[in-house]
């Protein structure tokens, strides 16, 4: 089975996508890699290789999390299965 | 695990300063640019010698000459090179240089181009280098326990890919080195923005973790006084945004996976400075992949590990590179620039311990003599780091 999706650990606001050509409405298959499981997200947006999903509603002024660790701050609302860059996440450092 | 580190081998160059070397260059270093002409100049008559050639050198003063000093002497004193000739415009910052590497015990001699010229000058440098490359060539290779090389590792032009499967896999592979009782090395300052917590509590004693606070934050204050934006572009970069890195915090955390999970940080070391024991070293350096490969080759590090995401293609002049990335784009698209495809991590066709085995594989066979994908393609980036203006 193809993994589409790498999620570090499984309280993280985010997977990241490991294969091209992503379409949204594609059903992905996603590891949480630290859990050693498998899930089932549907993508809402098209997303590039190594660009990221949101695994989870995120509203403006959130925290995102990955590797179990502040990765920044959303200045969107972002959907579950969006795509998720610098156009909704900013660093919260410099 | 495959690999038994206690018995592995390699074969290399032991040096009169005992330290073990990997290639056997000889090397022709300019003191400053304007001798870069002279240099080049010896290298083309001298089949066997490497010239350097390099932008600064001049008019520097204070902590950044020292800086340039430590980085020049430095290369010169790597035990991947064999003997070196010094050229400089005058005699007396050249004689400076080859009074440094000279306590290695490695051939060395100076020439100055003020007074002679660059004819004469490279017609008298060429004469020495002759004679250093009939010395090298003549040198035979000896075998050494792993435990006497010393591997450094900095990544770039990162991607998710890199925290997912290459950083990692260096962090795997130092595991299992720093166990082994080897002398590592990594930095990039800035690029543990949002980490640093995590590589603080990584430190062995309380003073290492003062130590490596107090150059965190003195870096973080250049960024804070110089900045005109949140660095987007630059830290991150554009490829690093391109490759899907949104903000400095999560590539950091990227970052920090080369050291891996069993690793204590044994000390740090400012930039260009000699590890003074085994173990893992935090450098304070720039996070650009070739200032801080150079630099690390100044430290004297024999072989570079190198995890990239989107495909960074940098080398380095004396100390061979190893690119290594999970990216499946990248290892479809470049694939003449990366020596280890750990691909397989993310579609769970390989295991982490298995990736590290084959970097390992990978560093034994490059410390062996086998050429690295930068080394083959001519990568020779030699970028020495400035900290401020000349005088």
């Amino acid at each position: 089975m193809t993994v589409h999706f790498c999620v570090h650990d499984e309280g993280d606001s985010v997977g990241v996508v490991v294969v091209e050509g992503v379409k949204a409405g594609q059903t992905l298959n996603g590891w949480i890699m630290d859990q050693d499981r498998m899930i089932e997200f549907p993508a809402r947006s098209d997303i590039p290789i190594g660009h990221k999903v949101a695994i989870r509603q995120i509203a403006k002024g959130d925290t995102i999390i990955k590797y179990g660790v502040d990765i920044g701050r959303a200045v969107a609302d972002i959907g579950a299965g969006e795509h998720l860059h610098v156009h909704n996440v900013k660093t919260k450092r410099w | 695990m495959g690999i038994n580190l206690k018995n592995a081998t390699f074969e290399g160059w032991r040096r009169d300063n005992g330290r073990m070397g990997v290639r056997n260059h000889v090397l022709i270093l300019p003191v400053d640019d304007i001798s870069n002409a002279a240099a080049e100049g010896v290298a083309r008559n001298i089949q066997g010698t490497l010239a350097i050639p390099h932008a600064y050198g001049r008019l520097q003063f204070g902590a950044d000459l020292d800086l340039h000093f430590r980085t020049i002497i430095g290369t010169g004193c790597n035990p991947n090179v064999a003997a070196v000739v010094v050229i400089g415009i005058e005699p007396g910052w050249a004689g400076k240089v080859a009074e440094g590497i000279a306590k290695t015990g490695k051939p060395v001699e100076f020439f100055a181009i003020e007074q002679n010229g660059d004819i004469a000058t490279i017609a008298n440098a060429s004469r020495a280098a002759y004679r250093m490359v009939k010395y090298a060539t003549a040198l035979r290779k000896t075998r050494a326990p792993l435990v006497d090389l010393w591997v450094s590792t900095k990544c770039g032009e990162s991607d998710t890919t890199s925290g997912l499967g290459s950083c990692p896999t260096v962090g795997n592979s130092f595991d299992k080195l720093w166990e082994n009782g080897n002398t590592l090395v990594f930095g990039e300052t800035t690029e543990l923005t949002g980490g640093e917590h995590l590589v603080a509590a990584r430190c062995r004693t309380p003073e290492i973790r003062a130590q490596f606070m107090a150059m965190f934050d003195r870096y973080q204050a250049v960024v804070e006084a110089n900045k005109t934006s949140d660095l987007s572009e630059s830290q991150p970069t554009k490829g690093n945004i391109e490759g899907g890195l949104t903000t400095i915090e999560e590539k950091a955390l990227g970052n920090i996976q080369k050291i891996g999970r069993k690793c204590t940080v044994d000390g740090v070391l400012d930039k260009a400075e000699e590890p003074t024991h085994p173990g893992l070293w935090f450098m304070d350096s720039s996070s650009a992949a070739a200032e801080m490969v150079t630099l690390c080759a100044a430290s004297g590090f024999a072989v570079h590990t190198f995890p990239t995401g989107q495909g960074n293609v940098v080398g380095n002049p004396i100390l061979p590179v190893i690119k290594l990335t999970a990216n499946p784009r990248t290892q479809r698209t470049m694939s003449e620039h990366i020596d280890v495809d750990v691909t397989g991590l993310l579609q769970k066709r390989m295991n982490m311990d298995e990736a590290g085995e084959a970097l390992i594989d990978c560093i034994i066979r490059t410390a062996d003599g086998q050429h690295t994908a930068a080394e083959i393609l001519g990568h020779r980036e030699f970028s020495l780091t400035r900290l401020y203006e000349s005088a």
